[in-house]
């Protein structure tokens, strides 16, 4: 599925065969059931994630306990061939409140034929998040930041 | 290759490895800014190299470290993988959909 491969972005295509209007208004509407669970900053179990699709809109899990993580921002909504989010996530996996220091992701919605959509995710300006990384530096010398380092490293490691 | 682990099990060498993360420099330099001695810290930078967290670049008579930045290739390949996962979810979810809708559509007529 990948295609591209810019040193600061993650390219990936899919086609789906449904016409472009489902396509967009099903990854809008349900992307609870497409945004994997198991990547959750709330402490407790996600029971649901929403993308309010409209320019300004938020991006959140909220949690079974009902608390909110807002991850991402809506930048562009262009039914149904467009949409931008930011992400607002630093590569340690915490809430990055910088905007200068975030990453975004567009989707492109393609008719390639009457029931089929040609979706392209491009996740650019991840060198945005460098000074994340540079964070880590300084917290390095503590032993707290090594256990989220190492366990992504044991994930990446296993994969 | 030495394993990552191991190469940071150590806290001398974990010192060690963030004063290299801080900024280029020497054997010296970081002997100075911990309680080490230079042949303790060169054998902490070994491990390290061996591990491939640290790189080293001659100077002249001197050997500058540095922490080797391949923090944006993990993010990458771990971005990849959340990606793909949720584009595959998303084919799953609207091929679904859109047959339930069209079967309805055609059971109505």
């Amino acid at each position: 599925m990948s295609i591209i491969r810019e040193p600061t972005s993650v390219d990936l295509e899919i086609t789906v065969d449904v016409p472009v209007e489902h396509a967009f208004k099903v990854f809008t509407e349900d992307f609870d059931r497409i945004k994997p669970r198991e990547h959750n900053m709330l402490p407790v179990e996600i029971a649901e994630t929403v993308l309010e699709p409209k320019v300004g809109g938020r991006v959140y899990d909220r949690g079974v306990d009902g608390s909110t993580c807002q991850w991402a921002r809506v930048l562009v909504v262009e039914p149904p061939h467009r949409l931008v989010i930011s992400w607002d996530i630093t590569p340690d996996f915490r809430l990055e409140p910088d905007p200068a220091r975030c990453s975004e992701v567009e989707f492109s919605f393609t008719s390639v034929g009457p029931e089929q959509t040609r979706v392209r995710l491009e996740h650019r300006h991840l060198d945005r998040h460098g000074a994340g990384w540079q964070g880590w530096r300084d917290r390095a010398a503590g032993d707290s930041a090594w256990g989220i380092y190492l366990e992504r490293f044991r994930a990446l490691a296993e994969a | 290759m030495t394993d990552v682990w191991y190469a940071v099990s150590d806290s001398t060498r974990r010192q060690v490895l963030a004063r290299v993360a801080a900024g280029p420099c020497s054997v010296g330099e970081i002997a100075d800014a911990l309680p080490v001695s230079m042949a303790a810290v060169s054998q902490h930078l070994k491990v390290l190299r061996e591990a491939g967290l640290v790189s080293m670049t001659p100077a002249g008579r001197r050997r500058i470290y540095q922490a080797r930045l391949e923090g944006l290739a993990e993010l990458r390949a771990e971005l990849d993988t959340y990606w793909t996962q949720a584009l595959q979810s998303f084919k799953e979810v609207a091929e679904a959909s859109y047959r339930a809708e069209t079967t309805e559509q055609k059971e109505q007529q």
